[in-house]
């Protein structure tokens, strides 16, 4: 028997994804509204996303911010897998308080800070071996990928916590190499979760907007600088269009990615269930 | 010394063992941090103790290396103008502590029915109820606070609304008011609430429940008894991962709060960008993070005791 919800409990969850998707939903239905006015109704019309195609500077910034992210989960995923790895399966290596420490803290860093930092580090680093000169693309891209790392750290983390490491000994008893015992046992298993944290390390350097602020050098604005330009003025039909599209894109992503992944968003941590899955 | 030499034996021990291969997978994602993470923030101590100039970069940090060699002159100027100004900046840093805690709260309200919802729901109702949780999260905080000011600018649909209902003659300032910023940390920390609770009230035995209720307790007294101290764990993290980034928060406040709701993120990205004094900067910078390292610290211990439990 299991103990439901207090309805009064169930109001206030209701209430919890009201706030998150009322905004957004009224949003998207007013990108297609076709008065300049953002919220009085008069007439459907996609004429705003036609306007979106012939922005050359928005679509200079998509361009960009692609690149980036991509570069930045890449980097991201291998950092964070190794991290992970270190975390969760070499035992009592005398530095492992410092990885976890500095594993955790760029999840909570304000990012005023982070983006400041980084640039006067950028700076530093320039004036004594003459690298990075300027700021750009690089940058952006080693400014994400050292928060991303940490966030595909973690979910990859929950799910090498979740499958206990007998297997991976009996490969290594058999006489598998480190690399073999890797690539035959862990990394199958780790697969969906690897995935995940490309992809949210992809988003999470797509969304960025504070710490690309501060790294970033001219001529490399990324889609949420320009964005962000255009809605410091203000809410316009435009803006409403360009963010209908990023949010549904990314949903529709993140949709198709849970549907691999619900095991692992179900049990996202130890649990008979998956322990018995992946011990057959 | 000793102390030191004890590491260095072992790092030799581990790096000459079986295990060197391990041992260096450990230590590029540390140096990448150390690089990337640590050293930074020793560069805006560096740069807070530094003085402000005209030029190309805009300072001069209190240490490093320049053509006559090294150097280290540091000074306090920046940490003295702070202090001459301090009503500029104790406000904000209030503003900053009320607004975060305040939204830490609603969040926490607000998480707990669903995470527990999504506990207790088995398969795709549960599936679903995550999904619905993970999907903001993944979605750009910058496009969910722009869809809030839609919402509450003074042409906005709840303005609109309350004129329509004829229960307001002139649209409320809404942008203007604790309530908008509010709304933003939550639409964008609320995901970071609910996860950390599920991972702990999913893990409950149910019979635990069962055994509660056979010896006739209440539902209250079971929530007190047994729900809530299992959460803690759970609270803590998750109050920890909304409260420490909202405090610097910069883009709710810039785009839904006026000057009531002025943070120290805010006033950081002014002195950086605005008034372009980077010393200034770096000292706020210093002084939200030594507010900060309180409960940065009281998370490094939570995190330890929940991977314990």
């Amino acid at each position: 028997m299991r103990s439901s919800l207090p309805f009064a409990a169930k109001i206030l969850a209701i209430i919890g994804f009201a706030v998150l998707y009322v905004p957004v939903t009224l949003m998207i239905i007013y990108s297609f509204n076709a008065g300049k006015l953002t919220s009085v109704w008069s007439g459907f019309s996609a004429k705003w996303y036609v306007a979106l195609f012939q922005n050359d500077q928005l679509l200079t910034a998509l361009g960009l911010s692609v690149i980036i992210a991509a570069g930045a989960a890449t980097l991201s995923l291998v950092l964070g897998t190794l991290m992970a790895l270190s975390l969760e399966r070499i035992g009592g290596f005398r530095l492992r308080w410092l990885l976890a420490f500095l594993g955790l803290a760029p999840l909570v860093m304000p990012e005023v800070v982070t983006g400041l930092s980084l640039l006067l580090l950028f700076i530093g680093m320039e004036t004594l071996f003459g690298w990075p000169s300027g700021r750009g693309i690089d940058t952006i891209m080693i400014a994400h990928a050292t928060f991303g790392m940490c966030f595909v750290s973690v979910i990859i983390q929950a799910r090498l916590a979740d499958f206990d490491n007998s297997l991976e000994e009996a490969a290594a008893d058999l006489g598998a190499g480190p690399l073999t015992v890797f690539y035959t046992v862990t990394l199958p298993v780790i697969l969906p979760a690897l995935i995940a944290g490309w992809l949210l390390a992809f988003t999470l350097s797509f969304d960025d907007l504070v710490i690309a602020s501060f790294v970033s050098g001219p001529g490399s604005s990324t889609l949420p600088i320009v964005v962000f330009s255009s809605v410091r003025l203000g809410v316009t039909p435009e803006v409403n269009a360009i963010a209908t599209l990023i949010i549904c894109i990314a949903s529709l992503a993140v949709l198709v990615a849970s549907l691999f992944m619900s095991r692992l968003i179900l049990y996202g941590h130890r649990s008979t269930e998956t322990d018995t899955d992946t011990g057959q | 010394m000793g102390w030191a030499r004890r590491h260095l034996i072992t790092l030799y021990q581990q790096a000459t063992s079986s295990k060197i291969g391990l041992f260096l997978v450990a230590m590029i994602p540390l140096a990448w941090l150390t690089l990337f993470f640590a050293v930074p923030l020793l560069e805006i101590l560096g740069v807070s103790l530094g003085s402000s100039r005209r030029g190309v970069p805009p300072f001069i940090p209190a240490w490093g290396l320049s053509d006559e060699g090294l150097f280290f002159a540091p000074n306090s100027d920046s940490y003295a103008l702070l202090l001459r100004h301090s009503s500029d900046y104790l406000v904000p840093l209030y503003n900053s502590t009320r607004l975060a805690f305040g939204s830490m709260l609603i969040c926490l309200v607000l998480a707990f029915p669903i995470a527990l919802w999504a506990a207790r729901a088995r398969g795709a109702v549960r599936l679903s109820l995550l999904v619905m949780v993970l999907l903001p999260f993944w979605t750009s905080s910058l496009l969910r606070v722009y869809a809030v000011m839609g919402l509450l600018n003074p042409t906005g649909y709840v303005n609109q609304f309350l004129l329509f209902l004829g229960l307001i003659d002139t649209p409320l300032d809404l942008m203007r008011m604790d309530i908008s910023v509010y709304f933003g940390i939550v639409i964008c920390y609320l995901p970071l609430m609910v996860l950390p609770l599920y991972a702990v009230l999913v893990r409950i035995d149910e019979s635990l429940y069962e055994a509660a209720t056979d010896l006739g307790a209440t539902r209250t007294t079971t929530f007190m008894t047994i729900t809530l101290p299992m959460a803690r764990a759970g609270i803590v993290a998750g109050c920890l991962l909304v409260f420490i980034p909202a405090m610097g928060e910069f883009m709710i406040p810039e785009l839904l709060g006026g000057p009531e709701q002025l943070m120290m993120g805010k006033v950081l990205w002014a002195e950086f960008f605005r008034s372009r004094d980077w010393p200034v900067a770096a000292a706020l910078a210093v002084l939200l993070l030594l507010v900060l390292s309180i409960p940065i610290l009281w998370l490094r211990h939570a995190e330890r005791r929940m991977k314990e439990t």
